[in-house]
């Protein structure tokens, strides 16, 4: 099926197989292989994925269903150059992360978190990040992580520092 | 922390692999995309016994897309059978079953197509013919002499019987004033990496070349796959370059490695085969140990243990592999952090019609340490006796280091007695205890669990020896190279795949404290198989001590052929030349700097002292320390160095509803010197979510029909971050006399004690109904059922 996906800001037209999931679509038929394959039935969270602001599970949605549909993904939160954003620059402050496999994931459902919630205290991230699964970390250092770049968006005086993914 | 006399070495330095991970740009195996690759499906049997009578592949061979359908008859004549760790030469297996299925999701065969979902649907159009056998799943009853056997030709389900007698046991026995005896139980639980395994082979029949990518943690891999596809050595190049997604021991995917590889050179194009959670979960060589551990202990009412009897009977599952040796690490510490003077231990390894076991984080050694703590805690409930008391008047003593226990390993160093007195006052103890009773005053059941465990680290492989007098193993070394580019640039090399343990941090940090330069300077790469030192893997929690311990020495050579260069350059010796940050100084305060050491390496020959090789590189081997010597007597040193964890934690829960929760949790923590914090911190608290879920949560588990019950991750629940509570680390250091900064591992960490730790919890808060609990994973119904019971019988 002819789909029109919006992906990281940018339109694709893209022929799907119906049966394929979003998450197929965006790493075998567009390469963004940042968003990752945990369980493929809904429980992990490794594909998570933006979708219009909302963290969704890119495994169970079809691609044909996200047309026109705002999409986004980890590979959107940065221009490529080596400069990361402030979710980012946080996971790594904190070593939010071991292996990286759960951490695109992870990263998104905070940016979900943060777009809605400025002043998250712990409850509320652990609450944000419930329906992503890591084996690394036990979870303290992400939500470390997490507390510091909401505190570093809302202190910082750098032009659009306190921007998140819309 | 941190040494005064060191610049990188325990500060608080990012982990430059964060970068790349936070960005999305991890190279993990999934992501490789190859030209012309191939997708392999898989059959796997429905039963969990049968004959095969035949398999019948014309219908997918006629589906779209299908460029082959493999069967075990034809695998098993085209390569060797499996590595087997044991001398148990009829219990062969090949990656594909041949004849006879031997437990649920046995992969029966292989469907390669052009697209993963196309090799799916053909899959489901073979049709396998199977004659149904007896099956068995309980390891007691595999033992019974009318079990049916999983491999006939064997003769019996046991893989493995051996006893070890170390010290006066009768004697112990005899002499001490009362005994006890408890069963324990471990549940099959496993690591359950968010990466399944996954693997890409290519082989290039011009240059005769097999190249490997795969999402894997395993010693000898090349070697392994070489063995198997009955290739010289240097024809298969497994590339390090490919970042794993956890792994924790288990990631040890040779069969399907072999399966792939075999397709490869039949087919001539790249195969690959990424488990799907389904394949991974009953099919993956991805379940853990399950373990019943049956203890005699003998004491006096002083509370002083003397002697130990632990049979511990483990459920292989349906083939051998190297799962029976999760048996024989745990000797290594087999009396904990304890002065017990004499140990039997009857180690016993069957096969079952279950998935086959694999390696996880501890190999052993968590469930040893849960039958240990659980054992002491029965003695303290025995005599009435305080649970600390008791552990403190076992524990070995800070002056009694170095300690040799029974059988034959010697701790290097520590503090116990120090560490936990550290935890009682962060956590002030006494209002830790209020706070229980409060807690049971208010109806909840509180209880308070408390763990002291070793991690072994260093990891050689001993136990090869001592449970397979055929396998003449005594040394798992492990190398690194440092050069010194023309332009002076620092590039250290790493030998093995890395699965979020931060290796490169720690290669770089270690260099650069050699050199006194800045670790963020350092490149760190990782050659392929081919190019490489030899290597082990990141196993038995051993990288910081031995690729540390490479790197840093490869680095020290480098740092003398620059004090020599500079040495000769001032016309003095080199003994009065010192070494500051990469410049060299002579006592007359002339100095030779970077530029011109590099310089003269890379360019001068005619300005190098004599005997000096040209062009600044230095390679270095380590050997494990201690790991010169075959077990004698059955004894053995097994690993170097012993870091200490001790868990204090308060968990309460509704009698009715029994939802644990975790109100509090500390954890005092010595490993030695420290390389990164940010790592062992991450570590540990990891290692302690993991064994929440071993404890609480996971298990993989077989009904009477024996198929798995627990096939996705509905089923296997595993702790997510409402579950895991903040845990507070309390730090001590006591260096390791034997490695290079003083560290020793710390990738096991929480997860060998914070299972035994919430099992004494959750006693403790049953301890009003007096009942005990002896199996994990503890679960709520297991929990509000034995109140109940205990309520009704009252």
């Amino acid at each position: 099926m002819k789909t029109e996906l919006t992906v990281n800001g940018r339109t694709h037209v893209v022929e799907i197989e119906p049966r394929t999931t979003l998450l197929d679509v965006l790493r075998d038929g567009l390469g963004l292989t940042a968003t990752h394959a945990g369980c493929e039935h809904g429980v992990c969270g490794a594909c998570t994925v933006l979708v219009d602001g909302e963290a969704v599970r890119s495994c169970l949605i079809l691609g044909v269903q996200a047309d026109g549909l705002d999409i986004r993904t980890v590979e959107g939160l940065t221009s490529g150059d080596g400069t990361l954003d402030i979710v980012q620059d946080a996971f790594c402050e904190t070593h939010g992360l071991q292996c990286g496999y759960c951490t695109s994931g992870m990263i998104l459902a905070a940016h979900a978190l943060l777009r809605v919630n400025a002043t998250p205290d712990e409850e509320d991230i652990r609450e944000a990040i419930s329906g992503n699964i890591c084996r690394c970390t036990g979870y303290q250092q992400i939500v470390e992580a997490i507390a510091l770049a909401a505190e570093r968006m809302r202190t910082s005086n750098v032009l659009g520092a306190g921007e998140v993914v819309k | 922390m941190t040494d005064p006399g060191r610049r990188f070495v325990s500060t608080n330095r990012r982990v430059r692999e964060d970068r790349r991970f936070v960005a999305g740009a991890g190279r993990y195996v999934a992501d490789l995309d190859i030209p012309g690759t191939l997708h392999v499906a898989l059959v796997a049997s429905t039963a969990p016994a049968a004959k095969i009578l035949g398999i019948d592949t014309t219908e997918a061979l006629a589906m779209e897309g299908v460029v082959d359908v493999l069967t075990g008859e034809e695998l098993s004549a085209g390569v060797a059978p499996l590595m087997n760790g044991l001398d148990t030469p009829r219990v062969r297996r090949f990656p594909l079953t041949v004849g006879q299925i031997r437990y649920a999701g046995e992969w029966v065969a292989a469907v390669v197509a052009t697209s993963r979902a196309l090799a799916e649907d053909a899959a489901e159009k073979v049709r396998v013919r199977t004659e149904p056998l007896p099956f068995v799943i309980d390891a007691e009853t595999a033992l019974g002499p009318d079990a049916p056997p999983v491999h006939p030709e064997h003769g019996s389900n046991l893989l493995l019987d051996k006893t070890f007698d170390w010290g006066p046991v009768a004697d112990d026995f005899a002499a001490a004033e009362d005994r006890l005896s408890l069963r324990v139980t471990w549940g099959r639980n496993a690591t359950v990496p968010i990466e399944t395994f996954g693997v890409i082979a290519r082989w290039n029949p011009w240059d005769e070349m097999l190249d490997v990518w795969a999402s894997i943690q395993m010693p000898k891999y090349a070697d392994q796959i070489a063995r198997a596809l009955k290739l010289p050595g240097n024809a298969v190049r497994v590339h390090y370059d490919v970042d794993v997604g956890g792994s924790y021991g288990v990631k040890r995917g040779i069969k399907h490695t072999v399966l792939v590889s075999y397709l490869a050179r039949k087919l001539g194009r790249p195969v690959r085969l990424i488990e799907d959670r389904l394949e991974n979960m009953r099919a993956g060589d991805a379940q853990g140990p399950e373990r019943i551990f049956d203890i005699d202990v003998a004491f006096d009412r002083d509370g002083t243990v003397r002697s130990m009897k632990m049979r511990a009977l483990d459920n292989a599952g349906a083939y051998a592999g190297r799962a029976p040796f999760q048996l024989g690490k745990p000797i290594g510490a087999i009396v904990g952090p304890y002065r017990i003077g004499s140990v039997q231990y009857r180690a016993m390894s069957v096969t079952t019609n279950k998935a086959v076991q694999e390696a996880v984080r501890g190999f052993g050694q968590a469930p040893t340490n849960y039958a240990i703590e659980t054992m002491m805690d029965r003695i303290a409930a025995h005599l009435g006796m305080d649970r600390l008391e008791l552990r403190r008047r076992n524990l070995i003593r800070a002056d009694e280091f170095p300690y040799t226990i029974p059988s034959g390993s010697t701790y290097d160093s520590g503090d116990y007695h120090t560490v936990i007195d550290k935890v009682l006052a962060h956590a002030d103890y006494a209002a830790l205890t209020a706070e229980r009773d409060r807690l049971r005053a208010e109806g909840l059941c509180a209880g308070i669990g408390i763990a002291a465990c070793l991690e072994p680290s260093g990891g050689n492989s001993s136990f090869e020896p001592l449970l397979n007098e055929n396998n003449r193993t005594s040394t798992w070394m492990e190398g690194s190279r440092v050069i010194i580019d023309a332009l002076g640039g620092v590039t250290v090399t790493i030998h093995t795949t890395s699965s979020g343990q931060g290796h490169e941090t720690l290669a770089a940090t270690v260099v650069g404290e050699e050199l006194g330069i800045d670790p963020d300077r350092i490149r760190v790469t990782r050659p392929d198989s081919l190019s490489s030192l030899p290597g082990n893997s990141p196993v038995g929690s051993r990288m910081a001590i031995m690729l540390g311990g490479a790197a840093a020495r490869a680095a020290r050579d480098l740092k003398r052929q620059l004090v020599a260069i500079g040495a000769h350059a001032m016309g003095i010796d080199p003994s009065e030349a010192s070494y500051e940050a990469g410049t060299i100084t002579a006592p007359d305060g002339r100095a030779v700097g970077w530029d011109e050491l590099v310089d003269i390496g890379h360019r001068r020959f005619h300005d190098l002292p004599p005997g000096t090789n040209p062009g600044l590189a230095a390679s270095f081997i380590q050997q494990v320390p201690t790991g010169v010597a075959l077990p004698e007597d059955g004894k053995v040193q097994m690993y170097p160095c012993y870091s200490f964890e001790f868990h204090l934690v308060l968990m309460a829960f509704d009698p009715v509803l029994a939802k644990p929760e975790i109100r509090r949790y500390v954890i005092g923590h010595d490993c030695g010197t420290v390389i990164n914090p940010h790592i062992v911190r991450g570590m540990t608290l990891g290692g302690i979510a993991h064994g929440i879920g071993a404890a609480l949560l996971e298990e993989f588990t077989y009904d009477d029909g024996g198929q798995l019950m627990t096939q996705s991750f509905l089923d296997y629940l595993m702790p997510s971050s409402h579950e895991v509570p903040s845990v507070e680390i309390v730090h001590h250091c006591t260096p390791s006399p034997l490695t290079e900064f003083g560290q020793k591992g710390s990738g096991e960490s929480g997860y060998l004690g914070a299972p035994a730790a919430i099992s004494g919890a959750v006693q403790d808060a049953l301890s009003p109904w007096g009942v005990t609990v002896d199996k994990l994973p503890l679960r709520m119904s297991t929990i509000s059922d034995t109140i109940a019971d205990a309520e009704t019988a009252a």
